[in-house]
């Protein structure tokens, strides 16, 4: 049946309810969210089907507190983990669980797209990029750290999963 | 390409290809345990690849989650909950300083 009102639902304000959420908490400075107004964009170089994809998620392959000091780490492909720990992110403990792999780290569903020709490859690696209060660090040192593994690994696209 | 479930800060950043799915936070690509939607939801955020030909591109999955109380539900303040929402940021500040008093932070 054709629901109207699922249709109809609004995007949550993520920006707008997190500033509620920390004002309630009695935090004066709001958080200020990475704004840029110069977005690069690069078209495809080669078909899909040639294409060697690398998935970047926000989860971690080790359990961390939301305190704990973070950097970039990856994984072997060929060895997943059955989840990944993100107990320290703002994901929605409420309405969804993580215990399904593959409906935040899209290795698996990438690879057998592989499998049937639809892209050519997936990148050896995963990496698990940390969030960070501090949008420097993330733009002058994760950035770059993840960039520099992915093109180590020779793929050609990335996939950044957030959770 | 980002593929995720938060498009307003997605949008306020702003990002070359952003494929939209419209789920709670945690579950972009499609809902656990259905490998069926997982493989549609990636398949269609791939075609954005192809199909994007300028900065900001956004394309929403048409999947849905099947209810919409998490729409509410998420960081919600209940009157109730005040007093307590203010302990937990004063137990948080009072960590976070500790933290950098014993200088438990990233250098780099």
């Amino acid at each position: 049946m054709y629901d109207i009102s699922m249709r109809e639902a609004q995007p949550v304000q993520y920006m707008e309810r997190t500033r509620l959420y920390y004002e309630a908490q009695g935090f004066d400075r709001a958080y200020q969210w990475a704004q840029h107004d110069d977005v690069p964009f690069t078209p495809l170089k080669k078909p899909l089907r040639e294409s060697r994809i690398a998935v970047v998620t926000t989860g971690a392959r080790y359990d961390r507190l939301m305190t704990d000091p973070r950097f970039v780490d990856s994984g072997d492909i060929d060895e997943l983990p059955s989840h990944l720990f993100a107990r320290d992110l703002a994901w929605d403990k409420q309405a969804t669980h993580l215990n399904d792999l593959g409906s935040y780290l899209p290795v698996r569903t990438l690879q057998s797209l592989a499998e049937d020709g639809t892209i050519g490859s997936v990148a050896s690696r995963f990496h698990c990029l940390p969030t960070e209060y501090s949008q420097r660090r993330t733009r002058e040192t994760d950035a770059p750290e993840v960039l520099k593994r992915c093109q180590e690994d020779r793929a050609e696209l990335a996939l950044l999963v957030p959770l | 390409m980002i593929l995720g479930s938060a498009i307003d800060i997605v949008e306020h950043c702003g990002v070359p290809r952003f494929y939209f799915v419209d789920f709670p936070l945690g579950n972009p690509c499609g809902k656990p345990y259905d490998q069926d939607m997982q493989r549609s939801i990636v398949l269609e955020a791939l075609k954005l690849f192809n199909t994007a030909s300028e900065a900001r591109s956004v394309v929403k999955d048409r999947n849905l989650w099947g209810s919409n109380e998490w729409r509410q539900q998420y960081m919600e303040i209940k009157p109730e909950d005040r007093e307590r929402m203010l302990q937990q940021g004063e137990e948080r500040r009072r960590k976070r300083q500790h933290l950098r008093d014993i200088g438990h932070t990233r250098n780099d």
